[in-house]
């Protein structure tokens, strides 16, 4: 417990040293606490209605001002906030854990199998990501629940490769080969011997996909494909704003600005983990 | 007349824990119309003195102390500019692995044309030029040679090929940087015979470097022995063949494969290694290897010279 | 190169093919029918089983499958619901405008991308270099759809320089070219990121290679090693990278021409979604697919062919 504890330590002192993984970290963790804090940081309902107050610019009582329907946009950012950050971490999570089984099982399995899993990957691949979500929000019916079945679609290939690789790898070596030869199970050899070798790729590439997560729920959400009304998402306040560029646009500054930040947030924190933890995953990005 | 004079060079290099000194007092004449041989281990700076000379060292090498005279003029102190007039004019160079000494996206007709920007020519002449030079390094088919690209001929062609741009513009010093050693043995006389051919066609002088004394012996007018960044001795080829005066050289000597007499069960080598460059111990530099070793090798010997033939050992000392 | 051609050419029709596939699949499994989508919730009983035998939903599920599958091959996509134009004539009327919002795209990510990806590796490790880095971490990270909407919130609201919306004057192309600078800006500027950091670290790759060493020895100039001798080779891998960029500009062309309010590709199936005209969206999608793969084959030919290496030994 010790000894895990002061290895994070010691990484977290590697990522502060860089500028720019610095920045990064400052920059999620004001996210994550302004998402976590929201209740609090918000006085204001992020979706009562109040039409006295429409369009109101930035003011002490609103600190980013209001939107057309009188709502505190402070409030609908923090809040929006939440959304996203909880979009990224489920649908990431259960991506990880689709892509660790479709990995395992590409690895382990008959060749026809893995080559025709591999084919399927490629699919998934070679369709614009923006063209695919909008297929599949047509189908389901515009929701959060459709974005992340998007962001899982579109993420799993990436994590199953590289466990498929792995599993390729230890396949052919002999400790895997005597540790089932003595009757090692499937999870111990997974636990054991796969895992540890592919978790440190696996993080640093899933630590990349959560910006990427984050634009296509914005992204979505902004197209009115993603949360429902009246939720608040980084994407709908964007599109509230873009509706009404011409005349306020601090909501659209409200709505574009968070994203951009936490994008860079995480993109600066996840390449400086890279390049800490893994410089050979730089020529595969 | 030295076509080029190398007078106590000493160049080092930045490196994690200090720096490291890769040459030290190296003194080098090259005469004109002569072939100077630099024989020695590796990592006895042979390539730090060609880099030297080209001004091609690594952003963390620096030339610390000494001179580098050609053709009038100090390179040591020579601008950019100069220098890139000089390379590939007045002193051309043929790298060891021809194997990815040319640019494998650029035709042969290409690459030398460019090394030809400067002559003033117009297209055909230089189209003309670089026909005639295949010709002279004997390159089957030149005219379809031009057209083709570095990876369609084999080692021994690259290197003639090489050969023939490092000498397209007829320069008055040709560096050449073990041409063979990654060659087969046989391609290996036809290459040098081919390199000494064109030498005294076109009246340069070469510095010529290599660990195979044999080809040295063979092809050389003068040797220089390097060790550890230094010169232990040079002179002629007869004086260090026939008479040599450091116990480096002389162990050299024993250990060529090539000048065993008798079938040997164990081919003899030098116990120890190249000393850490970037600790140099005070005095001689072969001392720790050396059968000879006394009390007085901790102080540095002084260069000793007689009829040409220079060393730096105590034993010689009057 | 002719087997190697082939070989590439029948990988990108078994990858289309199953893409296919799997987009039928995902109609399939998915609840509701595509009929009761496209009629809505008012709709009798009676008319979605007449649309669902005018779609040819009533067939068993293989059949369903190779009918798809043949025709669109065939380039026969089914009739759009709205108007019962045919789907592929529908879409290849908008791509086109698409096709022209990403090649301006593609214009500004080489225009910038490779003088700068260049520049940087010959003067590696100084300030322009670190500054350069960073901006195209930025660029690369920040979604495409903000940047065209605060490009045209900067650019076209605030500053008033270039328009803010439409294509431009038909027939006028000049005007059309104005029109087209600011949105093909948001779909290129993150590749101006990505192609800068790419071509950066292949010539830093390439500039250390021996050959290099041999041109410098031989005095060639600067501009001479970097341009001819190391772009040259460093530019290979930045062509496949293109390849892969294009279909994520497909992605960003969507939201820049909703955004500029634009024709195309992206736009049409906007509208179809909001129409809920189905088969306007998967025949849309399997085009845009099929495009993009076969633009990385293209890709992947064009450095077969740059690179007389690979020529030669196909």
């Amino acid at each position: 417990m010790y000894e895990a504890a002061s290895k994070l330590l010691n990484s977290l002192r590697r990522v502060i040293a860089e500028p720019l993984g610095a920045v990064g970290l400052i920059l999620v963790i004001g996210m994550i606490a302004a998402a976590i804090f929201a209740d609090l940081l918000a006085v204001h309902d992020p979706t009562s209605i109040s039409p006295r107050d429409r369009f109101m610019e930035p003011s002490v009582a609103h600190l980013l001002g209001t939107d057309q329907l009188g709502r505190d946009l402070f409030s609908r950012v923090l809040h929006g906030g939440q959304i996203a950050l909880t979009v990224a971490l489920i649908s990431i999570a259960v991506s990880l854990i689709i892509g660790v089984v479709l990995g395992l099982i590409a690895g382990y399995g008959p060749s026809w199998l893995d080559n025709s899993m591999i084919l399927l990957f490629d699919a998934i691949k070679s369709y614009p990501t923006v063209m695919l979500a909008l297929a599949l929000v047509t189908l389901f019916g515009p929701s959060l629940t459709a974005v992340m079945i998007v962001v899982v679609l579109v993420n799993v290939p990436g994590y199953a490769r590289i466990i498929r690789t792995q599993t390729l790898a230890l396949k052919s070596s002999q400790f895997v080969a005597s540790a089932q030869s003595i009757g090692a199970s499937t999870a111990r050899v997974l636990r054991v011997h796969i895992l540890p070798n592919s978790i440190g790729p696996l993080l640093i590439l899933a630590s990349m996909d959560i910006p990427v997560v984050i634009a296509i729920e914005a992204g979505m959400s902004f197209l009115g494909l993603g949360v429902r009304p009246p939720t608040p998402s980084w994407g709908s306040i964007l599109n509230d704003g873009f509706t009404a560029i011409r005349d306020t646009p601090w909501i659209a500054i409200a709505g574009g600005v968070p994203i951009i930040l936490t994008t860079l947030g995480f993109t600066f924190l996840g390449e400086t983990l890279r390049d800490i933890f893994d410089p050979r995953l730089k020529t595969q990005a | 007349m030295n076509v080029l004079e190398i007078r106590h060079l000493s160049v080092s290099f930045a490196a994690e824990g200090g720096s490291l000194q890769a040459l030290k007092d190296v003194s080098i004449d090259v005469p004109e119309h002569c072939i100077v041989g630099v024989v020695g281990e590796s990592g006895c700076g042979k390539s730090t003195l060609i880099n030297s000379i080209l001004r091609l060292l690594p952003d963390n090498g620096s030339i610390d102390a000494g001179s580098i005279h050609f053709e009038e003029q100090d390179l040591t102190q020579a601008g950019r500019p100069k220098m890139q007039d000089i390379r590939g004019q007045r002193i051309s160079t043929v790298f060891q692995d021809p194997m990815d000494a040319l640019n494998p996206v650029l035709s042969i007709a290409d690459q030398m044309l460019h090394i030809q920007y400067r002559s003033g020519l117009g297209r055909k002449e230089k189209n003309a030029r670089s026909l005639d030079m295949l010709r002279r390094v004997r390159i089957p088919d030149p005219e379809s040679a031009l057209k083709r690209y570095p990876h369609e001929f084999s080692g021994g062609m690259k290197q003639r090929i090489a050969i023939a741009m490092a000498m397209m513009m007829e320069p008055a010093l040709l560096i050449a940087d073990e041409p063979t050693t990654a060659l087969d043995a046989t391609l290996e006389v036809a290459i040098i015979k081919l390199m000494k051919d064109l030498q005294s066609h076109i009246g340069c002088s070469m510095l010529f470097i290599s660990h195979h004394l044999g080809l040295i012996a063979e092809l050389c007018d003068q040797v220089v022995v390097m060790y550890a960044g230094e010169v232990l001795e040079r002179g002629t080829a007869r004086q260090i063949f026939h008479n040599p005066w450091h116990p480096y050289t002389e162990r050299l000597l024993d250990c060529d494969p090539g000048s065993q007499s008798s079938r040997m069960r164990h081919l003899p080598t030098i116990p120890g290694e190249i000393p850490d460059l970037k600790k140099r111990q005070e005095g001689c530099i072969f001392r720790s290897r050396c059968q000879f070793c006394e009390d007085i090798c901790h102080a540095m010997p002084d260069e000793i010279q007689s009829n040409g033939h220079h060393v730096r050992c105590h034993r010689r000392s009057p | 190169m002719l087997i190697y051609s082939l070989k590439r050419l029948a990988l990108a029709v078994l990858i289309v093919s199953a893409a296919m596939f799997l987009l039928f699949t995902m109609i399939y499994l998915i609840p509701g029918d595509p009929a009761s989508v496209a009629l809505g919730p008012r709709a009798t009983d009676a008319m979605r089983e007449a649309l669902l035998i005018k779609m040819g939903l009533d067939q068993p599920v293989w059949i369903q499958f190779w009918n798809f599958f043949t025709n669109a091959w065939q380039g026969n996509l089914g009739n759009e619901i709205l108007s019962n134009r045919p789907v592929a004539d529908v879409v290849m009327e908008q791509l086109p405008w698409t096709l022209a919002l990403i090649a301006g795209g593609m214009v500004w990510s080489i225009a910038l991308g490779i003088p700068l990806g260049c520049w940087t590796a010959v003067k590696r490790g100084g300030l322009a270099d670190r500054a350069i880095g960073v901006l195209s971490i930025a660029v690369i990270a920040v979604p495409s759809f903000v940047v065209a909407i605060y490009a045209l919130l900067i650019f076209a609201v605030s500053l008033r320089w270039l328009p803010a919306i439409g294509a431009g004057d038909p027939g006028n192309l000049g005007d059309q070219l104005l029109h087209l600078v600011l949105p093909s800006l948001a779909v290129g500027l993150g590749w101006v990121g990505y192609i800068a950091r790419m071509v950066r670290a292949s010539m830093l790759e390439v500039l250390e290679a021996p050959h290099i060493r041999t041109a410098r020895a031989f005095g060639l100039t600067d501009r001479q090693i970097t341009y001819r001798y190391a772009l040259s080779i460093a530019i290979l891998p930045t062509v496949t990278l293109l390849g892969v960029g294009i279909g994520q500009m497909l992605s960003s062309a969507v939201f820049a021409e909703i955004v500029f309010a634009r024709p195309g590709v992206g736009k049409l199936v906007y509208d179809a979604i909001l129409t809920r005209n189905y088969p306007l969206v998967s025949g849309a999608v399997l085009v845009t697919t099929a495009l993009f793969i076969a633009i990385n084959l293209i890709a992947d030919l064009v450095v077969g062919y740059l690179d007389p290496r690979v020529r030669s030994r196909l």
